[in-house]
């Protein structure tokens, strides 16, 4: 299943936070969305995913999700979202309840992603006694309970240490190299996005509106740390930004 | 780098830097508040007996022990807790279980919340005493007039605090389990009434406490026992030993409440950091 997004334009009562905004979202590719902070990408989110109503232009599916799949358009939260009075295997449960998944076949599904996410130890654990880290596994784990066609996720490595970041991206690397999953990675890091990205959309600051979309061809498991040609691609995103960057921050705000 | 490395071998003045971060952290001291009930009841009893407080001023607490255990000893004891206990029982759970109720729906419906809020906010202050005769009228001079206007008074604050602890629910939890395709009651049963548990329970020990406070008004309205009527007919009398004896009654019976919902809060918030 693709997504199309077709000249999406969004507005908060006056302010005008995106502008005609068209990008493909192909099965299989991670796309990464970029910009200077209030551009407007986690709104552009919540609109692809269907939690907010674009109020210009749609977002079209094109082919139906896999039969398989719970929740086509699923999220992964920069603040995990885990409910904290329910254990790791519960809040996996709580996504699949409401599905009719229950007992043997909730019970396989969830063994399964958790050995996926290496979480097998701490099925029985409350978040509280979860690291950061931990707690977004425990997200991610969730969302690939449900089998999603696409993954959304905004910023879900933010809330973590430099550390834990590195960590994590390389599980995000090894699970799509296992099963190319489909996925829009909002972030506002850089590097996140040169390491993750098939293509990275770049918006203005607002009214966000894209600036250019930029392909790496490189094969994600083969991207490194300190790769000089995603250095190179990491400092013409940064160009781009820049200005935008500088002028974003120098605005009031009056949402 | 030369300076600093001549401080260092001991050319200036030096000290240890202060500290200033104490403070402001609640420590849990257990022994504190029995200490502070035995220092008070000792001192009373001190001043009683040597003459220093005059009997007219206060009991002696040793006779109002005396007059508990007398209480005991014939019986009036469970003469008079039962049917107050019961009383208790009976209005706070009807006023708290639709209190939440309502509360529930005002934090979810923004009509009920347009038309109820206001409402609550103008009965909230009433005493609830004042309306003694509207309940005899309403209801009978018999039990229900109690449970009643035990259970309209637990209602308001049941309320309030559960409006407020819904609206205090986490909304990305909300937002997950919508972007997962929950089912709008998956999502109350599942995320808005766990998360609004420790607002509710807090608001509770307010509750029920004001429940204790309007059984003694409740059983003005011509009860032979309970407690209630066992203060009054004592005020009355101004026999203070008695008087305190059943003041005592309802303080024991407000820190059993309490303890009740600490021991629930214990048993089922153990996920809160």
């Amino acid at each position: 299943m693709d997504l199309h997004l077709d000249r999406i334009s969004h507005f908060y009562g006056e302010t005008e936070v995106m502008r005609d905004i068209s990008f493909d979202i192909p099965a299989g590719k991670i796309i990464c969305i970029i910009g200077p902070s209030g551009c407007g990408k986690s709104t552009l989110l919540r609109l692809i995913g269907g939690l907010e109503r674009p109020s210009e232009g749609q977002v079209i599916q094109i082919g139906d999700p896999p039969a398989d799949s719970i929740n086509p358009l699923t999220y992964i939260f920069q603040d995990f979202a885990l409910l904290p009075w329910r254990s790791v295997e519960g809040n996996i449960s709580l996504v699949l309840e409401d599905h009719g998944i229950t007992g043997n076949r909730a019970d396989a599904i969830i063994t399964d992603v958790l050995t996926r996410t290496k979480l097998t130890d701490f099925r029985k654990a409350l978040p509280k006694q979860l690291s950061g880290g931990m707690k977004q596994r425990v997200a991610i784990s969730r969302a690939l309970a449900v089998n999603p066609a696409v993954m959304l996720m905004d910023e879900p490595l933010s809330a973590l240490d430099s550390q834990t970041r590195e960590l994590l991206m390389d599980d995000l690397i090894s699970l799509w190299t296992r099963q190319n999953f489909t996925a829009v990675y909002v972030t506002h890091n850089l590097n996140e996005a040169v390491r993750l990205g098939h293509s990275i959309v770049v918006l203005s600051r607002r009214p966000g509106r894209i600036q250019e979309i930029v392909d790496i061809d490189k094969p994600l498991p083969e991207r490194g740390m300190g790769d000089k040609d995603l250095e190179e691609v990491q400092r013409h995103l940064w160009d781009l930004m820049k200005e935008e960057a500088l002028a974003a921050d120098k605005e009031l705000i009056n949402v | 780098m030369s300076e600093i490395a001549s401080t260092a071998n001991g050319t200036g003045k030096t000290r240890v830097v202060n500290f200033r971060g104490g403070g402001f952290a609640p420590k849990s001291m257990r022994w504190v508040g029995p200490i502070v009930f035995v220092v008070l009841i000792g001192l009373m009893e001190l001043g009683t007996r040597t003459g220093f407080i005059s009997n007219l001023t206060l009991p002696r607490p040793s006779d109002v022990f005396g007059t508990f255990v007398h209480l005991w000893d014939t019986g009036l004891l469970w003469q008079h807790m039962v049917p107050s206990v019961s009383r208790l029982l009976v209005g706070a759970a009807l006023g708290a279980s639709t209190g939440i109720a309502v509360g529930v729906m005002i934090g979810l419906f923004s009509l009920v919340r347009a038309g109820l809020v206001p409402l609550v906010a103008a009965i909230f202050p009433i005493p609830k005493i004042a309306l003694l005769p509207l309940f005899v009228i309403w209801f009978g001079i018999d039990e229900a007039s109690k449970y009643a206007l035990i259970a309209f008074g637990t209602f308001t604050p049941t309320v309030v605090a559960t409006y407020g602890a819904v609206d205090n629910v986490d909304r990305s939890l909300i937002r997950m389990g919508q972007s997962f395709s929950l089912s709008w009651r998956s999502i109350v049963l599942k995320i808005v009434l766990p998360g609004a548990m420790p607002g509710i329970l807090s608001g509770l020990r307010v509750s029920l406490a004001i429940a204790i406070i309007l059984l003694v008004a409740a059983e003005m309205l011509g009860a032979e026992y309970g407690i209630g009527a066992y203060i009054l007919e004592a005020g009355s009398l101004y026999d203070l030993e008695r008087l305190f004896a059943g003041v005592v009654i309802l303080s024991v019976m407000g820190v059993g409440v309490s303890a009740l919902i600490g021991l629930i809060e214990a048993k089922i918030l153990g996920w809160r950091t």
